[in-house]
């Protein structure tokens, strides 16, 4: 442990010293004027928390979201805040939430919490909003205005159908691969909320949504899609800068659609593949994203991880915390107007294991 | 003694019996009819759709299963084993890999390369790859 972290603290410190050339001239740019301070917060998502019976947990899992805690909280100095972006329990059930909560109250700082589908699905979120948050809200900090959505919603007919049991309904949508799934909505109660909440804040001030799924389409057959993305980042386009972050893909992926960055975060829980690994259905990768590594499935940890993201000018800078790989920083290029990785943008920089197929 | 005359009168009459019918039905080995592909796939599909059963089923002891980390069987790379599996410092066939992964992942026992279920899980592994050209080796 003291190896691991003596070599962290290192690594994390070798980032944000990387990080200040950038971020200086991105402050020269936007003026002094500004009451955008730039700060940080921590991201963690998709622990997947799963019961086996009683008080036994999946080990690996619980590891995943223990070891990004520990590492969270040697971070100096604290990030303002931190996110865990949903699918905190792997069925919904009480029983993993607590515990994934329990394990969530070592992190030092506060939480905001985003909803994933296997948080939703047992109760429609019922155990959620009693104990954890309400399904969408907004905040400010430090002159930039956060949303967080619930994009993980879907078609009332899938919803109510006759499922009998609601564990029925969960394990469908638990089911990445299921065929007979429904795609995520974020849905008109909350586009109404949305363009309301929106209504009062300057063009100006710099935006930031989380969302549990993308606001783009990639990959209907897993998800990796929000049926109504396009109307919300209808919404969204009026403003200067706006960043969408997103879990649910368990891996490294950005892009850039107009004036709105979008950043995947990693899973602690497991790595899912890319969509292209999947080779009977064409795909909608962002042809932006440098891949992360291909996982070793003997390092149980390999291809997961955490992050923390520099909010400068109102424009983000992810720090990706990967476990025995080379920490992935992917910072907004005020040049190209895109995110960018710092290290393996360029088709020449990139390594063998960023090859995926 | 007296049960094997026996058994040998039956076995002249189901050979007597089989000559007879290869005569009259003129079948010959090798030739096939559309509808012998037609069962033979259906035999295939049957196993692929167990396979893809077990894949997406608790087949260890923590409930974890196949799919939680290979939608579709995405990343499991059939096509490239054999290959040399650098963790293990040897060349391996794929059910080895399966195995690990009933192993360590999903806290399970191994099942034998000729087990029905090991047969339906890699049925259903190379036919979620199938048209992906052979590369034995690869990584």
């Amino acid at each position: 442990m003291d190896i691991n972290r003596r070599a962290f603290l290192k690594t994390a410190g070798a980032g944000l010293i990387a990080s200040a050339f950038p971020l200086s001239l991105v402050k020269l740019a936007f003026g002094a004027d500004s009451p955008v301070q730039d700060f940080t917060f921590g991201y963690i998502s998709d622990a997947h928390i799963q019961q086996i019976k009683g008080d036994k947990f999946v080990r690996n899992w619980d590891m995943g979201l223990i070891r990004a805690v520990r590492e969270a909280n040697l971070l100096t100095p604290r990030p303002d805040f931190f996110m865990f972006g949903g699918d905190l329990a792997q069925l919904g059930k009480k029983e993993e939430l607590d515990h994934g909560l329990e394990i969530m109250s070592r992190l030092r700082g506060k939480v905001h919490y985003v909803t994933g589908e296997h948080d939703y699905y047992l109760d429609l979120g019922e155990y959620w909003k009693s104990k954890i948050s309400p399904l969408y809200y907004s905040f400010d900090h430090k002159g930039v205005h956060f949303v967080v959505l619930s994009s993980i919603l879907t078609y009332d007919n899938w919803i109510h159908k006759n499922w009998g049991d609601p564990m029925q309904r969960m394990l469908a949508m638990a089911r990445l691969d299921n065929p007979d799934g429904s795609p995520f909505l974020v849905g008109e109660e909350q586009l109404t909320w949305l363009k309301k909440d929106l209504e009062k804040i300057a063009k100006a001030v710099p935006i930031v949504v989380f969302s549990h799924s993308p606001i783009q389409k990639i990959f209907k057959p897993w998800n990796f899609w929000t049926d109504d993305a396009d109307a919300v980042q209808a919404l969204l386009r009026p403003f200067e800068k706006v960043t969408v972050i997103y879990g649910h893909v368990h891996q490294i992926q950005y892009n850039q659609i107009g004036n709105i960055s979008f950043h995947a975060v990693m899973a602690t829980a497991w790595p899912w593949p890319y969509p292209e690994s999947y080779t009977q259905l064409p795909n909608c990768l962002p042809k932006l994203t440098v891949p992360m590594n291909r996982a070793d499935p003997f390092f149980e940890r390999d291809a997961t991880g955490w992050q923390f993201i520099d909010l400068s000018s109102g424009k983000t800078a992810m720090r990706y915390q990967l476990p025995d790989n080379t920490n992935r920083a992917v910072a907004y290029n005020t040049r190209t107007g895109r995110p960018e990785d710092l290290n393996y943008q360029e088709y020449q920089q990139r390594i063998p294991p960023q090859i995926h197929y | 003694m007296r049960t094997n005359k026996k058994l040998l009168g039956v076995s002249l009459a189901v050979l007597t019996a089989g000559i007879f019918l290869t005569a009259a039905f003129s079948i010959q080995a090798g030739e096939f009819t559309q509808s012998d592909l037609e069962r033979w796939d259906k035999e295939f599909m049957s196993v692929v759709t167990k396979g893809d059963k077990l894949f997406h089923s608790a087949i260890g002891t923590n409930k974890v299963s196949c799919d939680q980390c290979h939608p579709n069987a995405a990343n499991t790379h059939p096509e490239t084993y054999p290959k040399f599996q650098q963790q293990l410092g040897r060349v391996v066939s794929l059910f080895e890999m399966v195995n690990w992964c009933i192993q360590n992942p999903l806290e399970g026992e191994p099942l034998l390369a000729d087990d029905p279920k090991m047969v339906a899980l890699l049925s259903y592994i190379h036919y979620e790859r199938r048209g992906v050209p052979m590369a034995p080796g690869k990584h």
